[in-house]
């Protein structure tokens, strides 16, 4: 039946066709201009607090705000996740309070933010420490810094260079909207250097932590990272060294609070200027001793007095 | 009194009947306008990415948009393995379900066929993509001895399962649209069933075939959800000889994964849209090809 009405329609397709090549003419003439865009909304009553941002930091905030709902319940709090680019791209577009970010906001991000009238304000408000992920059954223990990053690089293309079995080692990473994405690009497979090295091609981006843990779970070829907080017990940590001579350290809390854990980085909440009121009070409650209590409990690491 | 109120008593119906077509004209010319509003948003945010990405960066072979390298080649090459790769999978076991609905099938098989293949077409696709994920690409690791069970392939399966339903059912229409007397032509001429199917019902319904082809095709390549979860999202350009059982990036994953990073207005924003903008004009095509095909078909006075 569908082929008899589309053989009637046939010369409209044609003519559809014309229409919108006539459309695509006037949109090219008429651009956005640059300060096009309608002015921001009114920011939110300060009762409900919005908070978006990275998926690492996602359950964490969520645990925080279920806590300081029930010692407040004239507040209401609502937490999502998406990736820091996300709650950073929502705190810039005005539609969220507080934007969580597991990495810093870039230059070009603060420009914008700046654009659109306001100075983002960062708190840091726990430390993460990214374990590096294998099937349990994979027998390569520990990995400097250096392999790590020429196996993100495809220098190192088989598990057997590194002390493993004769595999090929598939590569797993978070999407490039992660914080821990970029975390890992620029102090793992760059070392903390200016460079051009980049994730190899072959990467697999997942769209989750779910994902990563899926196919590492699975798959004796992978390896993956994520933050401490998501390694699930089917998932074997690999120890990580500085360089050949250091010592092969495990993630864990007390690692990354003395500092021989070399993949920890703090986790931040970014505000649209100075934080006023009901976000104000949410804000030095988690970094007071009430808050940071909560942390440990998710595998997060809390700030040190 | 009667020369009166009759005017007004049929006047009343008339004017029912104005305010209903009137609503019914709306609704159908509201259709035309999303479309074009749509098409107009979508040209609107996608058309600077070609004013601002110079064309060599552009039409490169390598995306990594964080740090401004937007090759959208190993997108558009992924798609369209992954999509024609579905394609050449579910034409014969979607045509041969047709026949075999329309041609062999005892009524109470059909009548329990038809139905089930409506509810294949109802599955959500997340939950086709999280079988994906947790049975069939181990299944395809251990199976094929590839490096990783999210590939290609992987996908390629997912799609050709979610296009059978399209292709089934107008491959079916257009078998049904065959008359009785090709097929008794074919049976009296001493023609085995299975020969006049093959000989004479199928090739008279070649050209609905070739359209449920294009509409499952249309069906695929849009396809999101279930591609992302399966094909591993790595953005390599698939033009080895293995790269079928590699993974692969496609448009709309990349698109879907990416847009709640971007902020609105920046050169990666534009650039998702203009990925959007080539999948518009691919699907356009893809539907003009079937929409001709037919066309021509009528031309020559056959079937359909």
């Amino acid at each position: 039946m569908a082929s008899m009405r589309a053989s009637r329609c046939f010369p409209r397709v044609l003519l559809v066709g014309f229409c919108l090549f006539g459309i695509a003419c006037v949109a090219i003439a008429w651009r956005p201009q640059p300060g096009d865009r309608a002015p921001d909304a009114a920011p939110r009553a300060e009762r409900t607090i919005q908070n978006t941002g990275s998926d690492t930091l996602v359950n964490l905030a969520l645990a925080w705000a279920e806590r300081y709902m029930g010692e407040h319940p004239d507040v209401r709090i609502s937490v999502t996740g998406g990736g820091s680019g996300t709650g950073i791209a929502a705190l810039i577009n005005r539609t969220v309070d507080i934007a969580n970010a597991s990495r810093e906001m870039k230059q070009e991000e603060i420009d914008t933010a700046r654009k659109n009238g306001f100075e983002p304000v960062q708190h840091t408000v726990a430390r993460d420490a990214i374990a590096v992920v294998v099937h349990p059954s994979n027998p390569v223990n520990g990995l400097t810094l250096q392999q790590l990053s020429d196996i993100y690089t495809r220098k190192i293309t088989n598990w057997k260079q590194v002390g493993g079995e004769d595999r090929p080692i598939v590569l797993l990473s978070r999407e490039s909207n992660s914080g821990t994405h970029v975390y890992f690009l620029e102090n793992v497979i760059r070392l903390g250097e200016t460079s051009d090295l980049m994730f190899s091609p072959d990467t697999l981006l997942m769209p989750s932590s779910e994902g990563i843990s899926t196919e590492v779970r699975q798959n004796p070829n992978a390896i993956g990272y994520d933050g401490l907080g998501y390694v699930t017990p089917e998932q074997k940590k690999v120890a990580v060294a500085r360089n050949a001579q250091s010592a092969y350290i495990l993630p864990s809390v007390e690692t990354v609070n003395d500092g021989s854990y070399p993949i920890a980085r703090p986790l931040y909440m970014y505000t649209a200027g100075e934080p006023q009121g009901g976000a104000k009070t949410y804000l030095d409650w988690i970094m007071g001793p009430d808050g940071q209590a909560v942390v440990p409990t998710l595998g997060f690491v809390p700030l040190q007095k | 009194m009667a020369a009166i109120s009759e005017p007004i008593a049929r006047a009343r119906p008339r004017w029912g009947e104005f305010a209903v077509e009137t609503l019914v004209r709306i609704g159908g010319f509201s259709t035309i306008g999303f479309v074009v509003l749509i098409f107009l948003f979508l040209l609107r945010e996608g058309l600077p990415t070609f004013f601002k990405v110079p064309l060599g960066n552009l039409f490169g072979t390598h995306w990594y948009p964080t740090y401004e390298f937007y090759g959208i080649l190993p997108l558009v090459l992924g798609s369209v393995l992954v999509t024609v790769t579905a394609i050449i999978l579910a034409l014969p076991l979607g045509v041969a379900t047709a026949v075999f609905i329309r041609e062999m099938a005892p009524n109470w098989a059909r009548e329990i066929l038809k139905p089930m293949i409506e509810v294949l077409a109802g599955i959500p696709s997340v939950v086709l993509g999280f079988f994906g994920m947790t049975l069939l690409a181990p299944a395809i690791r251990q199976g094929l001895g590839v490096p990783t069970g999210l590939t290609a392939f992987t996908g390629a399966l997912l799609l050709a399962y979610m296009a059978l339903p399209t292709i089934i059912s107008v491959a079916e229409d257009a078998l049904d649209a065959v008359p009785k007397s090709y097929r008794d032509a074919g049976l009296a001429m001493g023609a085995t069933q299975w020969q006049t199917i093959w000989r004479v019902v199928v090739p008279a319904a070649r050209s609905g075939i070739l359209t449920a082809v294009m509409l499952g095709l249309g069906r695929a390549i849009g396809e999101t959800m279930a591609v992302m979860m399966v094909t591993g999202n790595a953005a390599r350009m698939p033009i080895t000889l293995d790269s079928l059982f590699r993974p692969v990036r496609t448009m709309t994953a990349t698109i879907a994964a990416e847009m709640g990073e971007v902020a609105q207005g920046s050169t990666h924003y534009s650039v998702l849209f203009g990925i959007g903008i080539i999948l518009f004009l691919i699907t356009f095509l893809i539907n003009l090809a079937a929409a001709s095909a037919i066309f021509q078909k009528r031309r020559r006075g056959g079937l359909r």
